[in-house]
């Protein structure tokens, strides 16, 4: 009944929710389909696309019938795995720190976290160059990976100290005071508790990793071409958009089954964690 | 030799004394209960019987042996906290079974274990259903299932009926003696409601700023208080200033300024002229409707001020000479009659001279 009373008017929902709707449908629906639909329209002499109504499977065909793209898909979403995994090991620690360090020198913290991004990406990425290069590691994958944990590791520290702020001391007290040791009483209470941490951080730092084409472009070599990189040709230099829609649309789909993927099995794995996430 | 043993144990945190020079024993099979205001120290005395803190001087030993290097994991002593902390992402049996994995048991003798202790709190049907699915009281047994499941030689519970409200509460405290019982597991119980203490304790030791201040039985405490903070602590009682006139083995005549003599009995050897307190149980002052009645030698003349009709029992305020009240407490016995008098009605105030207790200063 009080939770009835606190709903806002229908009238008032509508304004509220009204212009972020319009956004999204304007300027992220819309686009999409145009995207879907450009991947089946032919590409234009001088690049964009072929005047109406040419249309043709071309690029698909084009897709599917040449391995080099599966293997580049299959590179770019183990780089996003790779990726994933090391801001994990590395944030973990991290976050667990922050979390637990005194109240007022957690916001200071968390404040160095984000710092790097006051200034220029690309600033930063040349700043790599110059450390990679002397050391003889410019233009290796290697480089890329180091490169794309630099970049996102605080998408994966802040959701993760979110998480780990909020623990109830007192379960580490009673997990100890039961008979566990400081190793179980991390992968008994601590770990799973903050799977909800380590999941929103990996899509934050998975699906960007593999759309990111700027760190390979700048870092990496000729061998390291991820998606990113070959959809931003196909538009900019191949001028081929029908191909380039088409690619998107493949990662798009991959990603979104993946997502699905993991939020069916989080919800059939995480049962009671919602609670502290 | 007492399973539990606590040696002139002293804790400061900075310039505060929060446990000053406490020495306790609690017997194998006891209910033993720390009892005082928030702040007084009881909860840092279990922290540090769990193992949480550490105490700066004294010593702490279980079975005659000192217990201060070995880490909580290690103490065969679990604890129910406060606020329950029971694992969110595990189920009711999972929370139950987690003291049993630690102490490695087989799996088979872990199922037993744990449904045999999840019926024992009346909780057999919830075993697959997780914490935030239950009501505070069921999430309270579980907590108390988990500590008690591994057989643990001590159980400290920590003001643990403390959020229940008050019907619940009551009922818990009921299950709480059956379980002790039953399971014969000496409990250390921390709590700062004295009714709670007595109901439930073989012995409770009353705190207050860091020392305790009598260690006794219930009804020892409440008619026997050692001194006018324990008097005043547990239970409602009657605190007048006075000053001895006579004492013998028989009888000790008592002078409150302003109001007049008092008699009373105390074995011990008091000086004449000895300042003190005059300590009188509200139960044990009876008012009558008029001076007459009152044949009792302690009797004195006032009006009523206030009552408090609670139902069983009126508690009468009863204004005597020169601002003196004085509580009593009658118990709505007579059937029909809700109460014997009203705000305003003079009457009259006498007990026994065995009813109060004299307290020194």
């Amino acid at each position: 009944m009080a939770a009835a009373r606190t709903q806002p008017a229908g009238l008032t929902k509508w304004a509220v929710t009204l212009p972020p709707t319009v956004f999204l449908l304007a300027f992220f629906l819309l686009p999409a389909l145009i995207v879907v639909a450009a991947s089946f329209r032919e590409p234009g002499e001088f690049g964009g696309l072929a005047p109406w109504p040419a249309h043709s499977l071309d690029a698909y065909r084009f897709l599917f019938g040449d391995v080099i793209y599966l293997e580049i898909f299959a590179r770019s979403f183990l780089v996003a795995a790779l990726t994933t995994t090391i801001c994990i090991v590395l944030a973990y620690p991290l976050a667990w720190l922050i979390a637990r360090s005194p109240a007022r020198r957690r916001d200071l913290l968390v404040l160095l976290v984000i710092l790097p991004f006051a200034s220029n990406f690309l600033v930063r990425i040349y700043a790599w160059i110059m450390l990679l290069g002397p050391a003889n590691l410019l233009y290796t994958p290697f480089a890329v990976i180091v490169g794309m944990v630099y970049v996102h590791l605080p998408f994966m520290i802040l959701p993760l100290y979110t998480n780990l702020e909020k623990h109830d001391p007192a379960l580490l007290e009673a997990a100890q005071d039961l008979g566990a040791s400081a190793w179980t009483r991390f992968w008994r209470v601590t770990f799973p508790l903050s799977l909800p941490g380590i999941f929103s951080g990996s899509a934050l730092v998975f699906i960007p990793v593999l759309g990111m084409f700027a760190v390979p472009e700048l870092l990496g070599g000729t061998g390291d071409v991820l998606i990113g990189n070959l959809i931003k040709e196909q538009f900019l230099d191949n001028r081929d958009w029908p191909l380039g829609s088409a690619l998107s649309i493949m990662l798009t789909a991959l990603v979104l089954a993946l997502a699905g993927i993991t939020a069916w099995a989080a919800r059939r794995g995480l049962h009671g964690t919602e609670a502290v996430s | 030799m007492a399973l539990l043993e606590l040696r002139n144990i002293t804790r400061r945190f900075g310039s505060l004394k929060a446990v000053k020079d406490v020495s306790l024993a609690v017997e194998a099979g006891e209910f033993f209960t720390l009892l005082g205001p928030s702040g007084c120290g009881k909860t840092t005395i279990l922290r540090m019987i769990a193992g949480f803190d550490a105490p700066d001087a004294g010593d702490i030993l279980l079975d005659g042996k000192s217990i201060a290097d070995v880490p909580p994991e290690r103490r065969p002593l679990h604890t129910v906290f406060q606020s329950y902390a029971l694992f969110p992402h595990m189920t009711v049996a999972g929370n139950v079974a987690f003291p049993l994995e630690m102490a490695r048991l087989p799996d088979a003798e872990i199922r037993r274990r744990v449904g045999e202790t999840l019926d024992l709190v009346h909780l057999g049907d919830k075993a697959a259903q997780y914490p935030h699915e239950l009501s505070g009281g069921q999430k309270q047994r579980v907590a108390l299932a988990r500590g008690l499941v591994n057989k643990p030689r001590l159980l400290l519970l920590d003001e643990p009926l403390g959020a229940l409200d008050a019907k619940l509460r009551e009922e818990m405290q009921v299950d709480l003696i059956a379980l002790q019982r039953e399971v014969g597991i000496t409990f250390v119980f921390v709590t700062h409601a004295q009714q709670e203490a007595l109901a439930l304790s073989h012995r409770i030791g009353v705190m207050k700023d860091g020392r305790i201040e009598q260690c006794d039985e219930p009804d020892k405490l409440y008619t026997q208080p050692a001194n006018r903070f324990v008097a005043d602590f547990i239970g409602k009682i009657n605190l007048i200033a006075v000053e001895v006139k006579a004492s013998s083995k028989v009888l000790l005549q008592l002078t409150a300024p302003g109001l007049g003599e008092i008699a009373a009995t105390d074995p011990r050897p008091i000086a004449v002229g000895e300042h003190g307190w005059f300590a009188l149980r509200p139960e044990l002052v009876r008012v009558y409707g008029h001076l007459e009645a009152a044949d009792l030698k302690n009797r004195f003349a006032g009006t009523v001020k206030e009552l408090l009709y609670l139902g069983d029992v009126t508690l009468y305020k009863v204004d005597l000479a020169n601002g003196f009240v004085v509580e009593a407490l009658m118990t709505n016995a007579a059937p029909g009659r809700a109460k014997f008098h009203e705000v305003g009605d003079p009457v009259a105030v006498c007990w026994r001279h065995d009813a109060g207790l004299y307290l020194r200063n």
